[in-house]
C-alpha cells in the first residue's frame, strides 16, 4: 500500500513540475486548435470541463501551505478559480462559434453575425438587456461578498518578511517569469511589450479578414497567438505561480508540505561558461565585453537572422503583407515574447542562466 | 379608468414630470429614440443597434460588465473613504474598525471583491473584441484605449491592495514595486543606469530612481501609502473616467459594435 501510494506520489511528481505543466498545457491547446472541429463541439466541451474540474478539485484539496491551510480557499484566491472557468469556457464558446461561422463559409452560408442591417431600438432591445445583467451582477457581487469576507491579516510589518512574498494574483505570471529571467526583463521590458504590443496589435495585424465575427480559419496566426499568450503564458503562469510555488518560491507539487526551509540545488550556467570553459577547455576572459561575446552573437542571430530568414520562407506572404516596417517591429514583438518559452526551455534541459550576464552593469539576458 | 391610471396620469400630466421627460413613455418608433437621444446617460447608445452585435453570445456582455464594476467601485470606494484615513497609525485599525463597527459590513467585501471580478471581466472583454477582430479597422484607436483601460484598471487594484495595511499589503506592494528597481537606466540596479554620473557621483541611486518616484521613500512607508492612496482614491479614477468616456464616444463613431462588414 505504502509503496503504492510512493509511486503514486512519484507519478505526480513527474506530472506536476513547471516544464511539464507549461508544455503539457501549450501541447494541449495545440491538439484542441487543430482538431477543433472534433474537439470544440459541446459534447466534448462539457467532458473536458468534468475532467478540468475533477482535477482541479483534487488539485485543490491536495495543495497545502506550510500551517497546512489549503491555499485555493484563501479568500483572495477564489478570483482565481473564477477566473479559470470564465477564461475557459469563453475561450471555448469563441473557438466553437468560430468553427460554426468556418463551417457556414464553407457551405456557402451566411455567417452567424450576418445580417448587419437588421437593426432594433436601444429602447428596450438593449437597455433591458443591460438592466438585466446589471441585476445579476449585483447579486452575484452581494452573495460574494456576504459568503466570503475579505482578508485581513496581521498589520504590516517591516521587520517579518512572509516566505513566500507574493504579488497580487493577476500579476502572478510575471513573478514566475523572475525564475527565469532577471527583473529588469520580467517585470520591466516584459509588461512594456506586452502593452506596447497589445496596441500596435491592430497596425501589425493587416489581415482584412476576420472583421467582426468570430472565425479561426481566416486568421490561424492571430487567433492561435492569442490563446497562447492568453492562456499559456498569463493564466497558466498564474495557476502554476499561486497553487505551486511556495517558499522561497521553490516548486511544490501537489501532496507536498510547503517546506521554508528547502533549498533547490541550482547548478545554473552561463552561454559564457559553456563557450570558454566546456567548448574550449579555457578560463573565462577578464574584459566583460569578449566573455559575452558567443551569447551577443547568439542573440544577433536570433533578432537579426533568424527574422530574415522567417521572412523568405514561412513568413514570405506575411511579409509581403506587411512591409518592411511593420515587419520589423512584429519581429522584435514575436522574436522578444518567444525568447520566454524558449530561455524556460534551456532553464529545463542544461540549466542555462544568462545568455548574456554582463552582471557588472546589471545586463543579463 | 381605475384610481392607478388616474394618478398616473396626473403624475405625468404635471410640469414636474414634463420637465424632466420631455416625451411620452417610449412606446413608439418615435419616443424610443427620443428616449435615447434626450437622456444624458442613454446617449451613451446609438438609437438603434445591430441585432447580433447586442447578442449575449456575441459580445458576452463583458465590456457593459467591466463599466458597471467601475461604477460599483466609485460607488463602495467613496462610501470606504468615511471611514477611512491613509495614515500608518490609523490605516489598519479603521479597516478592522469597519469591519466591526459598520452595520451590514459588506462594504470593504463588496468593493475588494468587485476590483477581482473587474479585473477579470476586462480581460474577458478585451478576449471578446480579438476573438471578433473587432480591433481592426476603423476601431484601431479604441482598441489602443482599451489597453490603457487595461493598465489603468490593473493599476487601480494594484494601488488598493496596499490601503489596509496589513501584511498581505505591504509585502505584495513590496514585490510588486521592487521591479521598478531594475528598470533600465532609471532604476539604480537597471541596466543602463551606472553609465549616468556626475562628476563620478551616480545620479539614479536608492533614493533617487524610478522606485523612489513610486513609493516616496525607499521602503513601503507612510509616504507610499499617502502616495498610493491619492493615486487610487482620486488620480487613477479621474483618467479611467475621462477613457471610459472616450471609448464610449468612439464605440458609436466607429459604427457601434463590430460586425460582418
Ligand atoms: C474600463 C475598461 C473598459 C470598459 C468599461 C469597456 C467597455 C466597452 C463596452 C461597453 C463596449 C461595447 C461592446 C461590448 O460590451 O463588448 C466596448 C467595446 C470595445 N472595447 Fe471596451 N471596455 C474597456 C476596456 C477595453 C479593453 C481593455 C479593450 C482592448 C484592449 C477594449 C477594446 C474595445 C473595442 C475595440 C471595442 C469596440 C468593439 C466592438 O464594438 O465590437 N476595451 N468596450
Amino acid at each position: 500500500m505504502l509503496a503504492e501510494s510512493g509511486s503514486m506520489q512519484g507519478l505526480i511528481d513527474l506530472i506536476f513540475s513547471p516544464s511539464v505543466i507549461f508544455l503539457g498545457s501549450s501541447a494541449i491547446l495545440a491538439a484542441y486548435l487543430t482538431f477543433r472541429r472534433a474537439l470544440a463541439r459541446p459534447t466534448a466541451a462539457v467532458f473536458a470541463f468534468f475532467i478540468f474540474t475533477a482535477i482541479y478539485i483534487w488539485l485543490c484539496t491536495a495543495i497545502k501551505d506550510h500551517d497546512g491551510r489549503l491555499i485555493a480557499l484563501f479568500p483572495d484566491n477564489f478570483p482565481i478559480t473564477l477566473m479559470l472557468y470564465s477564461t475557459f469556457s469563453l475561450a471555448w464558446l469563441g473557438l466553437w462559434k468560430a468553427v460554426q461561422n468556418d463551417d457556414r463559409v464553407a457551405r456557402g452560408e451566411p455567417l452567424i453575425e450576418a445580417g448587419a442591417d437588421d437593426k432594433v431600438f436601444t429602447w428596450p432591445d438593449l437597455v433591458y438587456t443591460e438592466l438585466i445583467c446589471m441585476v445579476v451582477a449585483t447579486a452575484a457581487i452581494t452573495v460574494w461578498a456576504i459568503v466570503l469576507k475579505a482578508p485581513l491579516e496581521p498589520p504590516a510589518n517591516p521587520m517579518d518578511i512572509p516566505n513566500p512574498s507574493k504579488a497580487p494574483w493577476y500579476f502572478l505570471g510575471l513573478q514566475e517569469l523572475l525564475v527565469y529571467f532577471d527583473p529588469w526583463i520580467a517585470g520591466v521590458l516584459l509588461p512594456g511589450f506586452i502593452i506596447v504590443g497589445l496596441i500596435a496589435v491592430p497596425y501589425i495585424d493587416k489581415n482584412p479578414k476576420g472583421n467582426g465575427y468570430y472565425t479561426f480559419s481566416e486568421r490561424p496566426l492571430a487567433i492561435s497567438l492569442f490563446y497562447f499568450g492568453f492562456l499559456i503564458m498569463w493564466v497558466v503562469l498564474i495557476m502554476l505561480g499561486t497553487f505551486l510555488r511556495g517558499p522561497n518560491w521553490n516548486f511544490f507539487a501537489p501532496g507536498h508540505q510547503w517546506d521554508p526551509h528547502q533549498s533547490a540545488a541550482l547548478l545554473n550556467i552561463n552561454v559564457s561558461d559553456i563557450f570558454w570553459i566546456k567548448l574550449l577547455g579555457g578560463g573565462l576572459p577578464s574584459n566583460f565585453v569578449i566573455r559575452e561575446m558567443p551569447g551577443i552573437v547568439l542573440l544577433a542571430v536570433y533578432f537579426i537572422l533568424i527574422p530574415v530568414a522567417l521572412a523568405r520562407t514561412l513568413f514570405a506572404r506575411l511579409f509581403r503583407q506587411m512591409g518592411f516596417v511593420r515587419y520589423a517591429i512584429f519581429m522584435v514583438l514575436f522574436m522578444t515574447t518567444a525568447l520566454v518559452p524558449i530561455k524556460m526551455i534551456f532553464r529545463w534541459t542544461i540549466n542555462l542562466k544568462y545568455i548574456v550576464g554582463i552582471t557588472e552593469y546589471f545586463f543579463n539576458v | 379608468m381605475s384610481i392607478m391610471n388616474r394618478v398616473g396620469d396626473w403624475i405625468t400630466g404635471s410640469q414636474i414630470w414634463g420637465s424632466i421627460f420631455r416625451h411620452g413613455a417610449p412606446k413608439d418608433r418615435r419616443t424610443r429614440a427620443m428616449v435615447v437621444l434626450t437622456n444624458v446617460f442613454l446617449h451613451l447608445h446609438p438609437v438603434a443597434v445591430r441585432k447580433s452585435g447586442i447578442k449575449l453570445s456575441f459580445t458576452w456582455c463583458m465590456g457593459g460588465l467591466t463599466f458597471f464594476l467601475f461604477l460599483v467601485e466609485t460607488i463602495s470606494g467613496v462610501l470606504l473613504m468615511f471611514y477611512y484615513r491613509p495614515v500608518v497609525e490609523y490605516a489598519y485599525t479603521d479597516i478592522q474598525g469597519l469591519r466591526a463597527h459598520v452595520t451590514l459590513g459588506l462594504l470593504r467585501e463588496i468593493h475588494r471583491w468587485g476590483a477581482h471580478a473587474m479585473v477579470i471581466a476586462i480581460w474577458l472583454h478585451m478576449m471578446r473584441v480579438f476573438l471578433t477582430g473587432s480591433y481592426k479597422p476603423p476601431r484601431e484607436f479604441n482598441w489602443g484605449v482599451g489597453v490603457i483601460l487595461l493598465v489603468l484598471t490593473l493599476l487601480l487594484s494594484f494601488t488598493g491592495y496596499l490601503l489596509p495595511w496589513d501584511q498581505l499589503a505591504m509585502w505584495a506592494i513590496t514585490v510588486g514595486s521592487n521591479m521598478a528597481r531594475a528598470t533600465p537606466v532609471l532604476g539604480n540596479e537597471g541596466p543602463g543606469a551606472a553609465f549616468l554620473t556626475i562628476g563620478g557621483a551616480p545620479i539614479i541611486h536608492a533614493g533617487s530612481d524610478a522606485r523612489f518616484g513610486l513609493l516616496a521613500g525607499t521602503f513601503v512607508g507612510e509616504n507610499a501609502l499617502l502616495r498610493f492612496y491619492v493615486l487610487h482614491c482620486v488620480a487613477i479614477p479621474l483618467a479611467v473616467s475621462v477613457l471610459i468616456a472616450v471609448h464610449f464616444w468612439r464605440i458609436r463613431k466607429d459604427g457601434g459594435i463590430s460586425g460582418p462588414l
